[in-house]
């Protein structure tokens, strides 16, 4: 068999990349990785490199007891996918709606899988500004 | 359309069990058995007419099957559809399903949770999920914060009305004596609680009890030859939009748009009709969404909607009006407590916080992540 969805999403993390599907019948974006396409139930997905930039699209600050306060966001990649994950090198309330953001891995510790993060993005060249 | 008839079915019974806080090894299937048969007693319906059974908790795998060897019954029809919270009102849909087709006469909706006695954690540990686990959100309240600032950041909401919605609750909790909570709560006591998972604090969020409730259905035309006024299911619509809250496609709109729509298809009547609404206020944004969703307010205004007490005693649409999950009772799924209210409101049992003539009332059901949402709307016998 096949390494699973969820292994080859991480082994494209491991080698420092946010990778996520298309469905080649419909060409839309497909994420979480999965053995089928949603809605049109292909098997023709396809795995992109992700150029790692994207919108917050929701942001909440988790208290969880006894810890620094957590950031946990939905960001609107550029592809048109969306994923959970944290903005870090900015205070956890400072992340805002609308903040551009840059993927970067956080690599596999402790047993556990390694896992996409985000930086706010300073300042970014027209090219790669979202139209 | 939902192909399911109008007024075909009513309820006859319903109950909660012992409610709050329950006593050392209770078992969820002891607080679900406990409301059977005080809903069957109402309506002098014995456990041996009893031959379908409808039950869901986090607790038991296999809710129906431990609760048929509980009472002692064998079911000709048994359903155990587990999508979160608003499980029991699916089983009411598939309970009239199952009465209009023969298939069962009696039909048995039950709930129990002991989640305040063994915890959250031991009552419903969260399934592990590979691209959201990592992040370490606090699930389920951080999903619906998301929402929250999404609906703040789009449409202008307060954390102030937010906390209208717990205020309103606790108002109409103190009119009630099932009642958990039983001080009176201000704005700035919900704005100042403990923070969660902002915009939440811990006064955002429904309580964690231990309790249960059941209810009992059959034929209209049964329903009339028993010791409650029947109270008849004139319409349900169930919506199965996503799993978890990175694959919602809008946090601002819930699957409420359709579940609402194919109930109103089926009961022939929209939200100007309903008089009073259960709707499922796990947290503080979901009312605000589904008074939006349900049609009773236009998207974007759910906030503005509840503020000044619109939503509480006294105000211009009574919601929630046992308190809620964030004031009276939260078992872990709330979905069956909510339509225990809107029947009880036609049926004129509600005492002070009775709607007068209520006729035509709505519970609203959410499970998981805004994954499951389910509405029926009840109506009494001027409306059939």
């Amino acid at each position: 068999m096949k390494p699973s969805p969820l292994a080859q999403y991480v082994e494209h993390l491991e080698a420092g990349d946010l990778a996520y599907q298309v469905c080649l019948d419909d060409d839309r974006p497909v994420f979480f990785p999965r053995l089928i396409a949603p809605k049109t139930g292909s098997t023709n997905l396809a795995w992109r490199v992700s150029k790692g930039l994207g919108t917050v699209y929701s942001t909440t600050v988790v208290h969880h007891r006894g810890e620094a306060p957590l950031n946990v966001v939905l960001v609107d990649m550029d592809e048109g996918f969306r994923l959970m994950s944290r903005v870090e090198e900015v205070p956890a309330d400072e992340v805002r709606i609308g903040m551009r953001v840059k993927a970067r891995v956080h690599p596999a510790e402790d047993g556990k899988l390694p896992y996409p993060v985000f930086t706010p993005v300073t300042a970014e060249t027209p090219a790669e500004n979202r139209s | 359309m939902t192909g399911l008839r109008r007024g075909s079915v009513a309820v006859v019974g319903a109950a909660e069990s012992d409610l709050g806080a329950a006593p050392p090894h209770t078992t969820p299937i002891d607080l679900m058995a406990q409301a059977s048969c005080r809903a069957l007693d109402e309506c002098g319906l014995p456990l041996s007419a009893v031959d379908g059974i409808f039950a869901a908790t986090t607790q038991a795998r296999f809710a129906p099957m431990m609760l048929a060897e509980y009472l002692g019954v064998q079911p000709r029809y048994f359903d155990g559809t587990q999508v979160g919270g608003s499980s029991p009102i699916t089983h009411v849909a598939h309970a009239i399903a199952a009465i209009e087709h023969g298939l069962c006469d009696v039909a048995l909706i039950a709930y129990g949770s002991t989640q305040r006695l063994v915890s959250r954690a031991a009552a419903s540990p969260p399934d592990a999920n590979p691209y959201e686990t990592p992040f370490r959100p606090m699930l389920p309240t951080s999903a619906y914060a998301l929402a929250a600032a999404r609906h703040m950041h789009q449409f202008g909401t307060t954390r102030e009305q937010l906390a209208e919605v717990a205020v309103a609750a606790r108002q109409w909790a103190l009119m009630n004596p099932k009642a958990w909570e039983k001080e009176p709560l201000t704005i700035e006591q919900v704005l100042s609680s403990r923070m969660i998972s902002h915009p939440l604090t811990v006064r955002d969020i429904c309580l964690v009890t231990d309790g249960g409730g059941a209810i009992v259905l059959t034929s209209a035309e049964r329903a009339r030859s028993l010791a409650k006024p029947p109270v008849y299911v004139l319409g349900v619509g169930e919506a199965l939009p996503h799993g978890s809250i990175s694959n919602m496609a809008d946090l601002t709109v819930t699957a409420a748009v359709e579940s609402g729509r194919a109930a109103y298809a089926m009961a022939g009547l929209g939200p100007a009709e309903v008089q009073m609404a259960s709707l499922y206020d796990a947290f503080t944004i979901n009312p605000i969404l589904f008074l939006e969703d349900l049609g009773f307010c236009p998207k974007g205004e759910g906030g503005r909607f509840v503020a000044d007490g619109a939503i509480a005693p006294g105000g211009r649409f009574p919601v929630n009006t046992n308190g809620g999950g964030l004031s009276y009772c939260h078992p872990g799924m709330y979905g069956l407590l909510a339509m225990l209210e809107a029947i009880r409101q036609i049926r004129g049992e509600c005492g002070p916080r009775n709607v007068p003539g209520c006729e035509v009332t709505l519970a609203h059901g959410n499970g998981v992540a805004f994954s499951s949402q389910c509405t029926v709307v009840f109506g009494g016998e001027a409306t059939v």
